[in-house]
């Protein structure tokens, strides 16, 4: 531990209100925790967007379906990493792999990331790129030629009846994918709803609560992404499609905000030990982060907007400009969901009798500056990703252009 | 043939790996302060004989028998290597200041990690005591239950330990623990906590903090052996242990312990 830190946790031990253990002073789960759970969130959210074209049949999203993969693996290919930098010891980090201790939630990470990655993504990706990565193997120059061809594991049947299997391989995967998903993003939210000493945590809605943020901050994801790459590629927006992701987008907000709404009635009604503590935590530490910006902006304004835009015939433009603003505003929303969460968990003492205070860093490993290059990671990525795996067919681009 | 004896190898080390998970050999090279080869083989002669199923350790405070001198907690901080700072314990003493008004004053009085102090005045108050509080070593482990790679492990004579070796410092078994029991060492950057003295007690030697405490507030013993101080005080207390309702079995029984004790 750096010097700097020292200093730093001396200087908070004038900001503890009340009675904390004198242990509890540090917030051992940094911003890169907060980080973890928002990028897992994302993965899950794109990929069960993503399904809804395979397995439900939902033709209108069809548009963003490969983005929604690509997302997806960008995602998740930066998910661990957080992880690996927060430990205090990363250079263990295998002992997971090795010795897992079969009663942690934990320990089940490596091998839920490695299944979903491996088992699930690659695979479906594989299956839809198939018949894509063999014509371009063929049309591309050398070196993408070769490299098309390598990534195609060195197939060459484009039949109707290889092709054919190839969707129906892609429609299982995704019936696997979404309990998959599910797993993915519902066993972060068992990791904090199963820690018992904490009541903040302590839920058995919480994975389920976790899911449902993970779906509305993976929809939002795209339709931004949509919105900003379409007009990039020279294409046109497709308004049916943008209008139908928006929908799907504000019945997965108003899921989310009443499980959220009833995990917080159910407290508030059961009135446990903890009950004081929680207000008083809301009310000093969380009422901006939880409040303002996560019920206030990142739910209650952007659902406003939906119903208005859902209810009154605006323009296309004018009705993109407030899908563009909601999710955006949904976006920070979910990542300060994650924050009250992990940070909000760690605030209070788990004597209940005071409260204690998080000094963000900037430049540290723990700090904003780290955080910040794992948010912004997975967007290069997702740009090296789609210059490889083009989401669109100049075909789909141009017809978008004529309708 | 190189390939062959380096599959080999990874193929030993892997089971060895899963194998060595608990022991005695790996809580005494875990627990002692200078985890270095030669104590891993003085580990190795002081388990000589020892028999970990014999035993059953626990520790019994006396609420009104502590004067709050602090002499456990120093006695502590020298034995273990615990890090100076005031955010960093392995055992600390809190003392409780109910008010006529039944307003509760909690105040760490060993290492000021708490807020700036508010003073009393004697007029206004109805009772007080300390507390001294440290791991108080569960039955039902909510730390070992979480610990993704197994470096946090019960003992067969009831100590919960940290192999440091192994420790990857995830921190999760940090969130787990109701008592705040637990910290990042930061100097070997994994968890660390009280171990009631693991490598005095096999060798028959009492916990440090129990060792110089002047009152016997701290009474330290053998549950499985019936001559034992703990035993005897079992008997002769009303005996009450830190948030029951979570099920984790503590091993630290309090006799005379108010209410307002969380």
């Amino acid at each position: 531990m750096s010097p700097e830190s020292f200093h730093t946790l001396y200087k908070l031990l004038g900001s503890v209100s009340g009675f904390i253990y004198p242990n509890e002073l540090e917030i051992r789960w940094s911003i890169l925790i907060v980080v973890y759970p928002y990028v897992t969130g994302l993965v899950a959210g794109a990929f069960i967007l993503a399904s809804l074209v395979k397995v439900f049949n939902v033709k209108d999203v069809q548009p963003v379906y490969r983005l929604s993969l690509l997302t997806a693996l960008a995602f998740l290919l930066v998910a661990p990493l957080p992880l690996q930098a927060h430990l205090g010891r990363p250079e263990r980090a295998y002992e997971i792999f090795l010795t897992p201790n079969l009663s942690s939630a934990m320990a089940m990470f490596g091998f839920v990331y490695a299944w979903y990655l491996m088992g699930v993504l690659l695979l479906e990706m594989w299956f839809e790129y198939r018949r894509d990565l063999v014509v371009w193997s063929r049309e591309e120059k050398f070196p993408m030629s070769w490299i098309y061809w390598i990534l195609s594991l060195f197939s060459r049947d484009v039949s109707e009846r290889a092709v054919k299997f190839d969707m129906k391989a892609v429609r299982t995967i995704t019936i696997i994918g979404i309990p998959s998903a599910f797993l993915l993003h519902g066993y972060v939210g068992f990791i904090f709803g199963s820690v018992k000493a904490n009541p903040w945590w302590s839920s058995v809605l919480m994975p389920i609560v976790f899911l449902m943020s993970a779906i509305v901050s993976g929809i939002a994801l795209v339709i931004v992404l949509y919105m900003v790459l379409i007009p990039l590629k020279g294409g046109k927006i497709d308004m049916k499609c943008l209008d139908t992701l928006t929908s799907y987008l504000f019945y997965a907000v108003i899921v989310d905000f009443s499980l959220e709404a009833l995990d917080f009635i159910h407290r508030l009604y059961e009135s446990e030990e903890s009950i004081q503590i929680l207000g008083v935590l809301i009310a000093d530490k969380l009422m901006i982060s939880l409040v303002v910006i996560q019920i206030l902006l990142g739910m209650l304004i952007p659902a406003g907007i939906l119903v208005a835009v859902k209810s009154m015939k605006f323009d296309p433009e004018l009705r993109k400009l407030l899908y563009f603003v909601s999710a955006i505003l949904i976006q920070i929303g979910i990542f300060s969901t994650r924050w009250n969460v992990v940070i909000g968990g760690q605030l209070f003492s788990k004597s209940f009798r005071g409260l204690t205070t998080y000094k963000m860093e900037m430049m540290g490993v723990e700090g904003l500056l780290v955080a910040l290059v794992f948010l912004i990671l997975p967007f290069i990525i997702l740009g090296v990703l789609v210059k490889i795996f083009p989401p669109w067919k100049a075909s789909e681009l141009g017809e978008a252009k004529t309708s | 043939m190189y390939r062959r004896s380096f599959l080999k190898g990874l193929l030993w080390f892997i089971s060895a790996r899963i194998f060595s998970r608990n022991g005695v050999t790996r809580a005494i090279a875990s627990t002692n302060p200078d985890t270095t080869a030669t104590t891993h083989a003085n580990g190795k002669s002081i388990i000589k004989g020892y028999d970990p199923t014999r035993h059953r350790y626990a520790m019994g405070i006396d609420v009104d028998k502590c004067i709050g001198c602090n002499r456990c907690v120093e006695a502590c901080t020298v034995e273990n290597d615990v890090p100076p700072e005031p955010f960093f314990t392995r055992t600390w003493v809190e003392r409780y200041v109910i008010k006529k008004d039944k307003s509760v004053h909690v105040e760490n009085i060993s290492n000021g990690s708490d807020g700036p102090k508010e003073r009393l005045e004697e007029a206004d108050i109805l009772r007080s005591f300390f507390v001294p509080k440290l791991c108080n070593q569960c039955e039902n482990p909510p730390c070992v239950q979480v610990c993704p790679v197994g470096a946090t492990f019960s003992t067969e004579d009831g100590v919960v330990l940290i192999d440091s070796e192994r420790c990857i410092g995830c921190g999760y078994c940090i969130q787990a623990c109701p008592y705040g029991a637990r910290y990042l060492h930061p100097k070997t950057r994994t968890a660390d906590k009280c171990t009631f003295c693991y490598h005095r007690i096999v060798k028959g030697m009492l916990p440090a903090c129990v060792e110089v405490c002047p009152t016997g507030a701290r009474v330290f013993g053998d549950l499985k052996n019936r001559a034992s101080r703990l035993v005897r005080f079992e008997r002769m207390n009303k005996i009450h242990v830190l948030k029951p309702h979570l099920n984790t079995h503590p091993k630290v029984y309090y006799a005379d312990l108010d209410g307002e004790v969380r």
